[in-house]
């Protein structure tokens, strides 16, 4: 029997597919269609303290093979999230990674402090990447220092596994990645999505609201798959890889470029019944490359030159 | 629960340079829709366009045993998926998540159903026709367009025994003018006793016009509102619409889940871009 589970920072997971934050609600959306228990984990849609009521529409625009958002991180806050979406994933079995937002350090200690005392909570995912808002998160995920700051308070307030999910907007992630592991993150996760901009020739408008969002989809993939590498030699805590996976293949993918687990997120958008697909070409490789655990594809990548010249000098 | 089916294209049948009616091989999700559901069809194999596109449930089509076997959508060419969805041909397969939304309450005897279309909003009214004949309740449909040549499949409501009220633009067909002077006139002659609800799919500004009217005769009016969507499902959040519940502070809800189907006075209508 093919073993599909992976570990994620203390974190044992029944296989490494998430479904991605901002990608999939609060689960529970989702329930009549996917059983929950059956995924490696949820990473439930950003959360602040308090409710946000996000940006005006039109908040998503399609590009090739892929789509920009600015949502704003509508929310619904950390207190009616655990009234009134936590012991609905609790029942259903699902393995919880909270997404979690601030404007300052003391609010991401906070929402620590307070999701560490609700049952049925198993991770924290920081998110210090959303590209979508003037006011905290991309601070500390755009400097060094910041992204140490966030990390350590958090880890100070919680046991919870911490998630720092880094940005692709800097010049080096792998030295944000490094940052993350000093500062105590148990894993990291990455990719946000990529600051992008798209415009109607007709009229000269921004298509977005926002004039700006994020782009996610199979267009950033290849991005997203050097970042993870770049990571893997960086840091030695386990990587949550995304950016564009929609197939199995997308996923082993990012598995061997250095990730012990995956995010989806767009492709749940064009197929909310991809995860069985996944699973099914997931067990479909380790038969044919006669794999017992999934975990031991991670950065197995192959970087050895052949040493055939064509031109000898 | 919705489910996702690999359509197969019975016929696209080209109403105008515009429009279409295609039908769907989808027992499953027409046994399952009821009336206002929508699906969300992936109108390319591909990765341009990625995301899927909403549309109504135009009919509920039925084999020789009247077993329900698929649905047809009314498809207007607007932008890079429903120009797709108007060339493709019988036997090419679309992938059809649904049915989903909330849909519309259908009214009982003795309340009356008026329902009002503008456009492509036509969509939803068929399936809703058929609900209210089956409940005895005898609908009018309020027709609005440009020009009587785009006052498409008008055939199926006087089939079905439906009274219509056209209005165009121009006044080559019934009123001349917005279908709002006829519906207003109508409001304005039904007696106060008279139980009667208000259905509305259309244009934004015609929403907001028969919303405005509904209000100020005091009767109730469901509007179906048609916004850029992402997934359908709940997960993206792309597909808000300024709501304001009990007196509170107007908030941002999700179309495809609290709605397409949503009561008029709900909306914060000021706000919803257009």
């Amino acid at each position: 029997m093919a073993d599909l589970s992976v570990s994620i920072g203390g974190l044992r997971l029944a296989n490494p597919l998430i479904a991605a934050s901002g990608c999939f609600g609060y689960g529970v959306e989702y329930a009549d269609a996917v059983d929950l228990s059956t995924l490696g984990g949820v990473a439930v849609k950003g959360l602040f303290l308090a409710p946000r009521e996000g940006h005006a529409p039109p908040r998503i625009v399609e590009t090739p093979s892929g789509m920009l958002n600015a949502i704003g991180l509508q929310g619904i806050g950390v207190h009616r999230f655990i009234d009134e979406k936590l012991p609905d994933l609790r029942r259903r079995g699902a393995v919880v990674l909270v997404n979690i937002c601030g404007t300052t350090l003391d609010e991401y200690v906070e929402l620590a402090r307070i999701l560490s005392d609700a049952e049925g909570v198993h991770a924290l995912e920081l998110n210090i990447s959303c590209p979508n808002i003037k006011e905290g998160g991309i601070t500390f995920g755009c400097s060094l220092p910041g992204t140490h700051a966030v990390v350590s308070a958090v880890r100070k307030a919680t046991r919870l596994p911490v998630i720092p999910k880094l940005t692709p907007n800097v010049t080096d992630v792998a030295s944000f990645a490094r940052a993350a592991e000093e500062a105590g993150a148990d894993a990291i996760s990455l990719v946000n999505t990529f600051l992008a901009m798209a415009i109607d020739v007709e009229t000269r408008r921004p298509k977005l609201t926002n004039i700006v969002g994020g782009l996610s989809g199979p267009a950033i993939r290849p991005i997203a798959v050097r970042m993870v590498y770049e990571c893997r030699q960086a840091v030695t805590i386990p990587i949550i890889g995304m950016g564009g996976i929609a197939c199995a293949d997308d996923v082993l993918e990012f598995m061997i470029a250095g990730a012990s687990a995956v995010q989806v997120g767009t492709a749940n958008f064009v197929d909310p019944f991809i995860w069985d697909k996944l699973l099914h070409g997931l067990r479909a490789y380790m038969q044919r490359h006669a794999l017992e655990r999934i975990s031991d594809l991670t950065g197995t990548v192959d970087t050895a030159r052949k040493q055939t010249a064509w031109i000898s000098s | 629960m919705p489910l996702d089916i690999d359509a197969a294209v019975l016929s696209n049948r080209r109403l105008s340079d515009d429009y279409s009616v295609l039908a769907l091989a989808a027992p499953a999700i027409a046994a399952a829709a009821r009336p206002g559901q929508f699906v969300m069809l992936k109108t390319s194999r591909g990765m341009d366009p990625l995301l899927r596109r909403p549309f109504s449930i135009f009919e509920v089509l039925r084999d020789a045993h009247g077993a329900p076997s698929g649905i047809t959508i009314l498809n207007k060419r607007i932008g890079k998926g429903t120009a797709l969805l108007y060339e493709v041909e019988p036997g090419a397969r679309l992938e059809c998540l649904g049915p989903l939304g909330r849909p519309f309450e259908p009214v009982d005897p003795p309340a009356e159903a008026w329902m009002v279309a503008g456009g492509v909003g036509l969509a939803p009214f068929v399936t809703l026709s058929e609900a209210l004949i089956a409940r005895g309740t005898a609908p009018t449909l309020f027709y609005g367009a440009r020009r009587a040549a785009d006052l498409h499949c008008a055939d199926l409501f006087e089939r079905l025994g439906v009274t219509i009220v056209y209005a165009t633009e121009d006044g080559s067909r019934g009123a001349t003018g917005f279908i709002t002077a006829p519906l207003g006139a109508a409001l304005d002659a039904a007696p106060a006793s008279l139980d009667l609800r208000l259905y509305v799919c259309g244009p934004t500004p015609m929403m907001r016009a028969v919303a405005a009217l509904a209000a100020a005769h005091r009767r109730r009016c469901d509007v179906s509102l048609e916004q850029v969507m992402g997934c359908g499902m709940g997960g993206c959040y792309s597909c808000v619409v300024p709501a304001r519940d009990a007196g509170g502070p107007p908030h941002h809800t999700r179309s495809c889940i609290d709605g397409p189907v949503f009561d008029a006075a709900r909306i914060v209508w000021e706000a919803l871009a257009h």
